[in-house]
């Protein structure tokens, strides 16, 4: 979202769903739709079926990538020298859209001068990739009349996550891939309100409707609203939290229906700093793991069936949520737990219904303005930005970009000269294996909702490995095996995967109170999201009996290249 | 009873379907006759949508709503002047100057004998609308005798989530086609053997567990007769405490990832006991994944740990 | 795609019978497997039914290990391999013997003593499909050698696989058959023996279609040329497509295959589309019991359909051609296997068809016993590696035919009339026959003739004359009835046969040429044996897509069961005709269409089960 929103100036992916059908072109990036986002793979297979080329760029063979006509298979961590790589190839082919780079875009000479290293053989040496493979790509993302970038959480999980999604967008503005009914640039939320969350301002430094908390203008709109003062700076985001808690700065926290004890990386360290606060509270649907360390539990109904209100998907439309069955006693709505905190605080809160405070943030959020209850009703949700309450703007974004008139472009796209840097956690001969993680089909994160399904295709929580990898370390499938960080070790029984190359290995983090893989995961996080590297650990597997040491890994290792990284406390 | 909104208007579903552009051409109008009513109807319909958009009742079993119509059960068919067969209105185009005549003696001899055929043979209890059209036809499907041959089988319960009772099923292939290449792509299950003994069927049979199914319920959806069943509805079936008129639909957004699938819950008693998700909604076209379908269980247990 | 495929591991044998058909083992799992997504698995479906036949040929069904492994390396969902195979008699989905006698039940040899001869190898050799020992044999649907019934097909799946015929077959010949295989079996009749014609000079001189079957070699290319063999092509060359389709449009060609759609009207809609690729299919699935004028024509004279195959291509701009053959006809594969493999040596097909500069190619398709395959749209779906389920009409195949490319589908027998067309000319073919019946016709006479056989002659002999010229029905025996058309067509009486056979002369005598069976029933057949065997192969060969044709023929046979043999229900008689009406008004196809027609025409006219 801070990607986005640095570059088009809205944390929003800018094409509808319904887009992705007829495109040409798609490429499908650190994601595995097909398991984490089915649904959305859905308008992906319609858009194959309708003769769209799709790329899957992924360390692992995925589900996903096991449907795209080419596969990039790169080492984890090298996502922007492959996107540079591409972006080279393009221009070196002549192939980007020169009136749209010239009159859309800014900043293409520091650009062509950042990727000007990244030739193909360079970019084959680095990511893994075959020279063929990238052209391949280049050629069909840069010639296609549509083409659609699609990310996840293999992208933004990295210690520089941000600099991974300006690398992708770079590419589309390349191309003049956005604006346009059919291309855009598509991250993929993967939590249900996620984007909604950023709607409303639940980031440090937005108020709801994505105004910034430095424009004056914004502030004072909402404090007349309000009837109060709004700071005018920035706050935190989750990693500089934890790192104020740490400091013994930040000492009580409010957590609203999050895990941070199972789902933060380093979670033995995560833990740690939640037991040394003063004072937490939290409020949740279950006793989380989390929950059993706060001072105040405060049992909440479950928003998406017992309670009513919006969520926000991740093509930006919002869409009603409604009560469907009564809440357990004892529990009571988020809204209301807020209002008689306000209350107890000394603030009388008004609000009738929840569609009072709907109404309120239609007031204040242009963007939001047009989307009256009645509406979402009746159009079925919808796509932000809806500033008028009987016209709806087209499914896409940034249309703008293409204005015959430069004056009515707006602030032009910049297209961002970053710089990559591997995974923090290198490989060594103590840890010759990357890690990296990601979702089932049949589990969602710390498992608070999805262990109650009955899925017939759940076999627990296993570390994934290629079956070459496991012959070398004398591992049968199924076997118990001691798993270890930098930061820690945990137990897991070992299964066979062949979509797995060599060296690398795969863990989820949805059976945390079996295998807590968040022990392993590192804390090293980006600097502009906050988002933590979960995507790339480096690991030792051994067997249990301590028989057999660690084994040096065969083509396991970073690639040698010529820039220097940085390594994270061995 | 519901809560559920059903003139829900989808937009985006409005002029962005067309390949060339996102602004669709307007469709022309074409001229049949209709039971000697002379109708105009967009190029590209059917003659079940010309007879929808008059209002006149055709019965259908196997129409697909968001599937390819496969007219395999004949219900639908209607006699077109110059057609030496009768034809499916389902899957039939509107052609100029077509006359189109759907309550001949032809027309209900037929559909009296698809429901006679499908009737003596499959166990359609489950299926709504079928006994009134049963009345309706005056189809009698005791009339072929005790030895008459059925598709009559235990019901294959291998999962905890979904059941399959092909007692019940018609061969209309929507849940095939749900799998496989129009929607879901996982291709879990076929039909396989041929004539009255085709069925619906895994590889070699194997249960579901063993097969390629990921439980999205996309099948179940979809089915008419109600051989797919959500496991909560078959037990409750069983147990005689189903009760469709104490059930309300309501409309809801699904908790878990962000790409916000509209999920309806079927609440009984004030737990929810099945789970679908509108047609017409441009996200999912009335299909989840399993976390949609069946992920709803953490609500279930009224004390919650 | 990300499918789920059996844990079961092939055979040795599998792989090497896969390795033989798809190429040599592709990558088909892991990290390492081959690119291509669903775009590259949709190219190799067609390879499917061609892979089936691979593992049922070398290890006599198919295995879970084998369809594994072929779902592997063609990115086929394994279930819908399973659905495909299952679809098809020749494909067995449980382990039986590799030696399997396949001895023929229908219409033809019913008449000739396949009851007794069904009866007798029950009784000393078991019961059918016995899944022990090192054989088995099963009651079979027409095998298409309806002029030496009762016939039997002998296959033994080994490396190489062998296959052979025997007709006409004794119980001893089935029970060596199951002992030894089909080596010890003596070789099968000459071609030409199906063409009684062509033993007299006198009457061969008649013969266009079937004058080259017994004259030439039908393995030699050379022989061809030298009986006058690709003048036709070069003639159509000479006047260019448009000229062609012109010649075939004036001749009045109607299809051979039953429909008797003009052949010309089909090629110029093909012609005429805008959209590549354009597909030429050859029907050559004859499987109407009573039906093997194909076949004779492919063994006799296989160069014949390619160069008339060729002429159509050439003429409606296709590019690929396919054959698809029935399944049980070996000779006929070998023949034209080897006869487009010449072809092709010679280039008579390829890049550049004799310097013409037009490229064209065959390919064979080996059906795997499904009747309904011969229907138009379902020869589309099995060729491209689909169940053979008819698709619905409109649109047609001319517009969404084969890959929903433009398609001409015409019969063998239509197809080789563009021969003598070209080289007398559109015209003069016309004023052969009748005004509405153009050409000479090829009928397929069986049951009790004297001299069972094809017989081409020109539109308008009497049905009388024709059976005269198979020799009347033998001594001692009196004529009982006539089928026309073969199962799904219908039953004339013995006072009826006067009547010309042309299409209108069939259409005012209410009845139909069909595929041009003619089956001469005389006073000792059993009707209801006879009907119950109608309605039994409708029911076997319901392809079950739609409900009027899948529940429909069930219905049929068991009122007609309770007619014949008992108990009878008051109002079995309506039923059958009211099911009958439905199947006729609302199956998708032309099989559930008629599968009422025979024996409406058995009770009406014949006056039989009243």
């Amino acid at each position: 979202m801070v990607g986005l929103a640095t570059v088009f100036g809205a944390g929003g992916g800018t094409s509808s769903y319904r887009e992705i059908e007829d495109t040409d072109v798609i490429v499908l990036w650190g994601s595995n739709a097909r398991v984490a986002h089915p649904i959305f793979f859905h308008h992906i297979l319609t858009g194959i079926r309708n003769g769209a080329k799709l790329f899957v760029v992924d360390p692992r063979r995925t589900s996903s990538a096991r449907w795209a006509d080419r596969w990039l298979g790169l080492q984890v961590g090298t996502d922007i020298a492959l996107a540079h790589a591409i972006g080279r190839e393009i221009i070196a082919a002549g192939l980007h859209n020169r009136a749209f780079v010239e009159g859309s875009t800014t900043g293409f000479d520091e650009y062509r001068a950042a990727v000007e290293q990244w030739t193909l053989e360079r970019a084959e040496a680095v990511t893994g990739v075959p020279a063929d493979a990238i052209r391949e790509l280049a050629h069909a993302f840069a010639t296609a009349d549509r083409a659609q970038m699609c990310w996840t959480l293999g992208i933004t999980e990295h210690h520089n996550g941000v600099d991974n999604v300006l690398s992708l967008i770079n590419l589309n503005l390349l191309c003049g891939h956005v604006g346009r009914y059919g291309a855009g640039i598509n991250p993929l939320r993967g939590q249900n309100n996620v984007q909604g969350g950023g709607d409303m301002g639940a980031i440090p430094n937005k108020l709801p409707g994505f105004q910034d908390l430095l424009d004056d203008d914004a502030r004072q709109k909402f404090e007349i609203s309000w009837g109060c003062t709004i700071a005018p700076r920035h706050g935190w985001h989750l990693t500089e939290m934890f790192e104020a808690m740490d400091r013994k700065e930040m000492r009580a926290l409010y957590v609203i229906g999050e895990n941070p004890a199972q789902s933060e990386a380093d979670s033995t360290h995560a833990i740690q700093i939640l037991e040394g606060l003063e004072h937490m509270v939290v409020q949740d649907i279950f006793l989380t793991k989390t929950a059993k360390l706060a001072d105040v539990v405060l049992p909440a109904t479950a928003a998406w069936c017992e309670s009513e209100g919006t969520v926000t998907n991740s093509e930006r439309r919002v869409q009603r949520c409604r009560k469907a069955i009564d809440a357990p006693a004892g529990t009571r709505d988020d809204t209301d737990i807020l209002i008689e905190l306000a209350r107890r605080l000394g603030h009388e809160w008004h609000y009738p219904d929840v569609e009072s405070i709907w109404n309120e943030l239609r007031s204040l959020s242009p963007m939001h303005a047009g989307m009256s209850y009645a509406r979402l009703v009746d159009l079925g949700g919808i796509q932000w930005p809806c500033p008028s309450n009987d016209t709806l703007e087209p499914p896409f974004l940034h249309g703008r970009l293409w204005a015959q008139d430069p004056r009515d472009r707006g602030r032009l796209a910049p297209l961002s000269a970053v710089a990559w840097e591997g995974p923090v956690d290198l490989l060594s001969n103590d840890f010759p294996i990357r890690l990296t993680t990601g979702r089932r089909l049949d589990s969602y994160n710390t498992g608070v909702q999805s262990s109650a399904i009955a899925s017939p295709m759940r076999d627990g929580e296993t570390l994934d490995i290629n079956p070459d990898d496991a012959m070398r370390l004398g591992i049968e499938e199924g076997e118990r095996v001691r798993i270890t960080s930098r930061r820690g070790s945990i137990e897991a029984p070992a299964r066979f995967d062949l979509d797995l190359r060599p060296g690398l290995a795969f863990m989820t983090f949805h059976f945390p109170d079996e295998v807590d893989v968040n022990v392993l995961t590192i804390e090293a996080n980006d600097p502009k999201s906050g988002t933590a590297e979960f995507k790339a650990s480096a690991i030792r597997i051994e067997k249990l009996n301590g028989a057999v040491g660690a084994v040096g890994a065969v083509g396991a290792v970073d690639v040698a290249v010529d820039v220097a990284v940085p390594v994270a406390g061995d | 009873m519901t809560q559920t909104d059903t003139a829900r208007i989808d937009t985006t579903r409005i002029d962005t379907r067309p390949q060339e552009t996102p602004v669709g051409l307007p469709r022309r109008a074409v001229t049949i006759q209709l039971d000697g009513h002379e109708i105009k109807v967009p190029e590209g319909a059917t003659i079940l949508d010309a007879c929808e958009s008059r209002g006149t009742a055709v019965p259908t079993l196997c129409y697909g709503d968001t599937l390819d119509p496969v007219n395999a059960c004949r219900l639908c068919v209607v006699e077109v002047e110059n057609s030496r067969v009768l034809v499916p209105s389902c899957s039939r185009k509107v052609e100029p100057g077509m006359v189109v005549h759907t309550d001949t003696e032809r027309v209900r001899h037929s559909r009296k004998m698809v429901l006679e055929l499908l009737g003596s043979s499959v166990d359609l209890s489950a299926a709504p609308s079928v006994a009134g059209w049963m009345k309706q036809y005056g189809a009698d499907p005791t009339r072929y005798g005790e030895i008459a041959k059925t598709v009559k089988q235990p019901v294959k319960i291998d999962n905890e989530l979904y059941v399959r009772d092909y007692s019940r099923c018609i061969l209309c292939y929507k849940c095939v086609d749900a799998c496989g290449e129009q929607w879901q792509n996982s291709f879990a299950i076929t039909v396989a053997g041929r004539g009255f003994d085709a069925h619906i069927s895994t590889e070699f049979g194997v249960e579901l567990p063993e097969s390629a199914c990921v439980y999205c319920g996309n099948c179940i959806a979809v089915c008419p007769t109600g051989a797919l069943m959500f496991k909560t509805e078959h037990d409750m079936r069983e147990l005689g405490t189903w009760d469709e008129s104490a059930q309300r639909q309501t409309d809801t957004i699904c908790p878990y990832c962000g790409v916000g699938c509209t999920l309806t819950l079927h609440t009984q008693d004030n737990e929810i006991v099945k789970v679908t998700s509108p047609l017409d909604h441009s996200v999912t076209s009335g299909n989840l994944c399993i976390k949609g379908r069946f992920g709803f269980q953490h609500v279930q247990n009224h004390k919650r740990d | 795609m990300d499918l789920r495929f059996p844990e079961a591991e092939p055979t040795v044998a599998e792989v090497q019978a896969l390795d033989a058909v798809l190429g040599v083992s592709v990558v088909a799992q892991g990290w390492e497997r081959e690119h291509g997504g669903a775009h590259r698995a949709s190219a190799l479906r067609p390879r499917l039914l061609g892979a089936l036949h691979a593992l049922q040929d070398r290890v006599g069904w198919i295995s879970p290990g084998g369809l594994g492994e072929l779902s592997r390396r063609l990115d086929v969902p394994p279930a819908d391999a399973y659905g495909v195979a299952s679809f098809y008699a020749m494909f067995a989905l449980e382990q039986r013997p590799t030696t399997v006698v396949h001895v023929c039940a229908d219409l033809a040899c019913q008449t000739l003593g396949a009851g007794a001869l069904l009866d007798s190898v029950e009784a000393t050799c078991g019961i059918p499909n016995e899944s022990g020992g090192t054989a088995s044999w099963h009651p079979s649907p027409c095998l298409g050698l309806c002029e030496r019934g009762p016939a039997v097909l002998v296959t033994v799946a080994g490396d190489p696989p062998r296959e052979a015929v025997i007709a006409p077959a004794t119980p001893d010949d089935v029970a060596v058959a199951l002992r030894t295989g089909p080596n010890a079996l003596a070789e099968q009749a000459a071609v030409v023996a199906a063409v009684p014609q062509a033993a007299s000079a006198d009457s061969a001189a008649n013969l266009v279609l079937l004058k080259r079957v017994g004259v030439v070699d039908p393995l030699s290319v050379d022989d061809y040329r030298a009986h006058g063999g690709y003048q036709a092509l070069r003639a159509a060359v000479a006047m260019g497509p448009a000229n062609v389709i012109r010649e075939v449009t004036e001749s009045n060609l109607v299809g051979r295959g039953g429909a008797a759609f003009p052949a010309g009207r089909k090629w110029a809609a093909v012609a005429g589309q805008p959209v590549r690729t354009h597909y030429l299919v050859c029907n050559a699935d004859e499987s109407e019991p009573g039906t093997f004028k194909d076949r004779v024509i492919i063994e006799g004279d296989p160069f014949s359909v390619i160069e008339a195959m060729t002429i159509c291509a050439y003429a409606t701009g296709c590019e690929i051609g396919y054959v698809y053959l029935r399944g049980e006809y070996p000779r006929a594969r070998e023949h034209l296997q080897h006869a487009i493999q010449a072809a092709r040596e010679r280039g008579l097909l390829g890049p550049d068809v004799m310097g013409f500069g037009f490229a064209f190619d065959i390919e064979i398709v080996r059906g795997a016993g499904a009747y309904i395959c011969g229907e138009e749209t379902a020869i589309f779906n099995s060729i491209e590696g689909y169940r053979g389920e008819p698709r619905s009409k409109p649109p047609f195949p001319v517009e969404v035919g084969l890959f929903g490319k433009p398609t001409v589908v015409n019969n063998v027998e239509t197809l080789v009339n563009v021969l003598p067309i070209m080289l007398i000319g559109g015209p003069a073919f016309a004023s052969i026959g009748t005004t509405g019946s153009t050409g000479t016709k090829v009928f397929c006479v069986s049951g009790s003739v004297e001299r069972a056989g094809v017989y081409e002659v020109p539109f308008g002999v009497t049905l009388r004359e024709l059976i005269d010229l198979a020799g009347g029905v033998p001594k001692g025996r009196s004529l009982k009835a006539v089928l026309m058309g073969g199962a799904a067509g219908s039953f004339v009486r013995a006072d009826e046969i006067d009547f010309p056979l042309t299409l209108e002369g069939a259409r005012a005598a209410n009845t139909t040429l069909g595929s041009g069976v003619v089956m001469v029933l005389d006073d000792s057949v059993d009707m209801a044996v006879f009907l119950r065997r109608i309605a039994a192969f409708f029911r076997d060969e319901s392809c079950g897509q739609c409900v009027p044709c899948r529940v429909g023929t069930v219905r049929q046979e068991e009122a007609l069961v309770r007619l014949t043999i008992g108990p009878r229900q008051e109002h079995d008689m309506v039923l059958l005709r009211e099911v009958g009406q439905v199947m006729r008004d609302a199956s998708i196809c032309g099989l559930g269409q008629t599968a009422w027609s025979a024996i409406e025409s058995a009770i009406d006219r014949l006056g039989v089960l009243t």
